[in-house]
């Protein structure tokens, strides 16, 4: 089976690992949305709500493992990726032309990933830890609410949302030319599609700490 | 024929050997808006052999934008600021009194530069004798209207072949990857009926020696298509994708 | 004095080549990998015959000074290759290729060789559809046609503007399948330099590796020639920077015989020039012909603007003069006519230039259809001049384009030296005094693929040469030669560049070696650059050294064989007191201002013999025509 291996280690096979990778973040990002949506709906709603997962812990647990090797794959092998990628042009032009030849979503990918990664780990550890490890009965609605308020805990979340916005905005549509998906009739549908999973996903994200900061969830 | 001269300011990157660093030398130049970059290269040249010093290096051929041997990175952009041309076409009329210019040689590990403006473009050879053609020995092939090959279809792998190999994709890359050169003739064969039986082996081929060469993977930024004088679509690579991933599926080939 | 044996096989025209191909001998496919052969070029002539003999089993050492083999002048022919599958049912057969070709020639070509062109050219077809080259296809999906200079009927298969570089790539790739299956070693960035001949026979060549500067021998059982043609020497020209005659030159210099060398095409469709720093000039397709009409304005000095000369006061040269081809008419015609209109003092706005109009065609069949067969050319006009052809009329003029002169070969393409074989352009055999329209293409194709495959193995089964080792004493002697040569050049040191000169050279090329020739320019010429010359060895400058990259010594020595080349144009069209095709000699013209061949005693092929520089022995091979009639070639 070694051409398994090979085969995604191969410039192509490395692309495949990123966009399915980065297919399966982006259906997570839809539920995820949707639980967050809740916090909209008051207190005993979201409480209600954490219940509900809390009730299917193993269920729970078990996505999150795999959610966690994706993550991984994901992250190890788009800095691989990076880092192979910087090899290949060792010395650098000194004119930097690329802005006339490319979009700043797709040029940054690494630089928002890599921000949306640092944020994921202070996310992990301020909500998801707390959720997870704190062994008492807890309001996590209140918990959550009150980060909210703390004003660089709420502008980091808003900029880190933004950047993931740029991310999904090059990542969405980028999967779709890595799997070969790159037709005339239906790829400028893809890439608007892509626009809008992008903008729905920044929004989403983007309105709680705003709402939550500014009108203190009130 | 106007005899209105524009004045400029060339910042010219000089590197007499592989191993040698290299710098940027400054020319001044008074240049007539219809002589064409590489004619302004040219009288540079003269001047420079006038006072016995060494011209500037820098490759060309057919000067109509087909042979694909000039590539110069000006400004940062493969063939200058005007797309769907090689060097070779862009003419000065398209610069402004006074600009300043750089001029440096493609930049990529799989393209070592040679002397000044002149790199090694030749891992582009070896990936296409590794799988770029049809097996099909002289005169030993049917009629040319044997086989009817649909017009569009006909039409998108000529959109393909038009490659003309001069490597701006790979310099215009982030990853100086060769994605958009490979696929071109990987879709090109794709496409016809006559590459039909060589489909898979031929893009497994041309990926691993590519690989080989030290190209970057692709990001997907289509800064090669916005280069490429041709216009060579990455519709081609979303297709070679998809022939790699078909044919690690479908091959015999377990290596 | 050399004794030319065309080697022409008996029989009737028709069964020549078959019969030809039976009798020769062949070698057993075992002892096919007991042979070297070298192949100089890898433009269509050459990178076929590589393919080819590689398939054969031959070893085969294939020789380039570009990068990549993908880049000979060959991938920048745009408009077609002409074949007589006469899928259009208009009338085309092999003998009617064939006679047009002749015809178009001015009966100034071989009529065998002529004959097995036209029979080969529908392989050709057969070939490159297989190899995957993506010719123009109707909506039934089967190949297209359009129509070209010479001709009436359709014949040309395209792959839109970029025919050349279809099929060149199409010979490129079939190169690369035999070098990736070891058959063939390819040789990129070497320049050759001379070639080896020991007791008569060609054994190898001498290159520079332009890197390193090295000078390298090559040894082998035979040598094939395919570098392309001269026209370089007018400095200014369609073909590419690097195109040069070094190659055939330093043969023919070894004993090879140079044969019509001032049969130069000129073509009537290229861009006018900009300005004195000009390096190339660059080639419109013929294939606008198809729809532009060609005019001048009927006033002399008419400096308007072409949009305000009405209609009653334009002057439709070609369609007044040759209605039946109008501006289809062949290149030698219409380049000629458009110098004639010029210089009569009607060139468009004053300059060097006529219009090409497609004014009428848009009006017919609307923009999108022009710019659907057009469009990519009217945008190369456009990035070049800087004016929209949509609305004004393009400027053209006529430039050096192709050489229909080229080392003397024989039936099997072999040259004067045993062993040595020449291909494609750089040989002299099949357009006579006027290549017609997307026929290069074909005659290397033809060359390459279906010739010298059975032509060499007929020479290695028969004379049965040896192989001398590079160490042979020949070897170390050419290689010094090259050397020295090289050193001389270095050691100069002079004021004058070697672009400087190559212009000069250029300049009287062109005023009297040009489209109009006469005897009193012609005797000039060769004064002027036999002291160019001298001047050359005495003053040029050429910076650098020899182990490195170095360009400007590339180019001094491809100068300095233009500057022997030159002069043997000039006394080539000196001795030919006809006009034939391009070779225009104003003395013999026709009241109405045509050419005016003269049969009774020019019909020969001049093969010039190198006795020193700037002595030459002429030697004629007589032409005979058993299958056509010797016409007048009208158009009209």
């Amino acid at each position: 089976m070694s051409w398994v291996w090979k085969s995604l280690n191969s410039s192509i096979g490395k692309k495949l690992v990123m966009a399915i990778t980065g297919v399966a973040l982006m259906l997570f990002l839809i539920i995820h949305l949707a639980g967050n949506l809740i916090l909209y709906g008051g207190k005993e709603a979201f409480n209600n709500y954490v219940e509900l997962l809390e009730l299917i812990k193993p269920f729970i647990r078990a996505i999150e493992v795999i959610l966690a090797s994706i993550f991984i794959f994901h992250i190890f092998n788009g800095t691989r990726l990076w880092i192979e990628n910087k090899q290949a042009r060792p010395q650098g032009y000194s004119i930097n032309g690329s802005r006339k030849n490319t979009t700043v979503f797709s040029r940054t990918a690494f630089i928002t990933g890599s921000i949306v990664f640092i944020f994921l780990v202070i996310h992990l550890q301020t909500i998801w830890y707390k959720f997870n490890f704190s062994g008492t009965e807890l309001d996590l609605y209140t918990i959550t609410t009150e980060w909210f308020q703390v004003w660089w805990y709420s502008a980091l979340y808003f900029i880190a949302v933004l950047l993931l916005g740029f991310h999904l905005n090059h990542g969405f549509q980028s999967a779709f030319q890595t799997f070969g998906w790159n037709h005339k009739k239906y790829f400028p549908f893809i890439e608007k599609l892509g626009t809008v999973y992008a903008l729905i996903m920044t929004i989403g994200f983007g309105s709680i700490p705003v709402y939550f900061f500014f009108f203190g969830g009130k | 024929m106007s005899p209105r001269k524009i004045n400029l300011t060339l910042k010219i990157w000089r590197q007499r050997s592989p191993q040698s660093p290299g710098k940027f030398a400054e020319y001044k130049v008074a240049v007539s808006p219809d002589s064409s970059f590489l004619e302004m290269l040219d009288d540079i040249n003269n001047d420079l052999e006038k006072k016995s010093l060494e011209p500037i290096t820098f490759e060309s051929d057919c000067r109509e934008g087909i042979c694909g041997t000039c590539g110069l990175v000006i400004n940062g952009q493969p063939h200058g600021p005007i797309p769907r041309i090689a060097t070779c076409q862009l003419h000065m009329r398209n610069f402004k009194e006074g600009d300043t210019i750089y001029v440096e040689p493609y930049r990529a590990k799989a393209f070592p530069i040679i002397k000044d403006l002149m790199v090694d473009r030749s891992a582009m050879d070896r990936i296409m004798e590794a799988g770029g053609f049809i097996s099909v020995n002289t005169l030993s092939v049917p009629d040319g209207n044997a086989i009817p090959i649909p017009k569009d279809i006909a039409s998108e792998a000529m959109d393909a072949a038009q490659c003309i190999g001069c490597g701006a994709c790979v310099a215009a890359c982030k990853n100086a990857s060769a994605m958009l050169f490979v696929s071109a003739k990987v879709s090109q064969f794709a496409l016809l009926p006559q590459g039909q039986p060589e489909r898979y082996q031929r893009v497994e081929s041309m990926v691993k020696v590519m690989d080989e060469y030290g190209f970057g993977s692709c990001s997907n930024t289509y800064a090669c298509e916005a280069e490429c004088p041709k216009g060579v679509s990455v519709k081609n690579i979303a297709r070679m994708n998809r022939e790699y991933f078909m044919a690690k599926i479908k091959s015999q080939n377990i290596e | 004095m050399i004794k030319l044996d065309s080697k022409v096989p008996e029989g009737k025209l028709e069964e020549k080549w078959t019969n030809h191909k039976f009798n020769m001998k062949l070698v057993n496919p075992a002892n096919k990998r007991k042979y070297d052969i070298i192949v100089v070029g890898t433009g269509l002539a050459g990178a076929s015959a590589v393919a080819s003999l590689g398939e054969l089993g031959y070893n085969v050492k294939a020789f380039t000074f570009h990068d990549s083999a993908r880049r000979a002048h060959s991938i920048a022919a745009q408009g077609g290759i002409n074949a007589a599958k006469n899928y259009q049912n208009d009338g085309d057969s092999v003998y009617r290729l064939f006679y047009d070709t002749i015809k178009g020639g001015d009966f100034r070509s071989r009529e065998a060789n002529v004959y097995r062109l036209a029979e080969v050219s529908n392989n050709i077809i057969d070939q490159c559809v297989a190899q995957g080259v993506p010719f123009a296809r109707e909506y039934g999906g089967l190949l297209d046609n359009r129509s070209f200079g010479g001709a009436l009927v359709s014949r040309t298969f395209y792959a839109r503007g970029q025919t050349g570089q279809q099929l060149l790539l199409g010979a490129y790739t079939a190169m690369n399948r035999q070098v990736n299956l070891g058959k063939v070693k390819l040789y990129t960035r070497r320049e050759m330099l001379d070639v080896v001949v020991v007791d008569g026979a060609a054994k190898g060549i001498v290159v520079r590796n332009m890197l390193t500067g090295e000078i390298e021998k090559y040894s082998a059982h035979a040598v094939i020639l395919a570098t392309g043609g001269y026209a370089n020497a007018y400095f200014l020209s369609t073909s590419a920077m690097n195109c040069n005659a070094t190659a055939i030159w330093r043969a023919h210099k070894r004993g090879a015989a140079f044969a019509n060398p001032c049969f130069t095409q000129i073509h009537p469709t290229c861009l006018p020039l900009h300005g004195e720093n000009q390096s190339k000039l660059t080639l419109m397709s013929e294939s606008l012909r198809n729809d532009g009409r060609i005019w001048v304005s009927k006033l002399k000095h008419d400096m308007r603007k072409p949009n305000e000369i009405p209609e009653e006061e334009r002057d439709y040269y070609l369609e007044r003069k040759y209605p039946t081809y109008g501006n289809l008419s062949p290149r030698d015609i219409s380049s000629r006519a458009a110098k004639e209109a010029i210089d009569n003092g009607r060139g468009a706005q004053g300059q060097d230039a006529v219009y090409l109009d497609f004014q009428d065609a848009i009006n017919r069949l609307g923009q999108k259809v022009i710019e659907e067969r057009y469009g990519n050319l009217f945008e190369i006009y456009e990035t070049i001049t800087g004016d929209n052809p949509y609305k004004s009329p393009m400027k053209i003029y006529p430039a050096p384009h192709y050489t229909m002169g080229g080392l003397w070969v024989d039936y099997n393409m072999q040259s004067t030296i045993q062993g040595l074989f020449v291909g494609g352009e750089a040989n002299f055999s099949d357009h006579g005094a006027n290549r017609l329209g997307a026929s290069a293409l074909m005659q290397g194709l033809a060359d390459g693929y279906f010739v010298l495959p059975y032509t060499i193995g007929n020479y290695l089964a028969g004379d049965k040469p040896t192989l001398v080792k590079t160490d042979h004493p020949e070897f170390e002697k050419v290689k010094k030669e090259v050397e020295n040569m090289t050193a001389k050049l270095l050691s100069i040191k002079g004021k004058r560049t070697v672009d400087d000169i190559h212009k000069q050279l250029g300049r009287i090329m062109w005023n009297k070696v040009g489209m109009g020739r006469n005897e009193k320019g012609l005797k000039e010429a060769m004064v002027e650059i036999k002291v160019l010359r001298e001047e050359f060895w005495k003053d040029v400058n050429v910076v650098g050294d020899s182990k490195d990259v170095n360009q400007c010594l590339e180019r001094a020595a491809r100068v300095a064989d233009y500057l022997e080349l030159g002069e043997l144009m000039a006394l080539d069209a000196l001795t030919r007191n006809e006009s034939c095709g391009g070779h225009f000699r104003e003395e013999y013209q026709t009241p109405e201002g045509e050419a005016l061949r003269n049969d009774e005693d020019y019909a020969f092929v001049s093969a010039w013999e190198f006795k020193d520089v700037g002595k030459w022995e002429l030697n004629k091979e007589p032409l005979e025509f058993t299958s056509v009639k010797l016409a007048t070639r009208s158009y009209k």
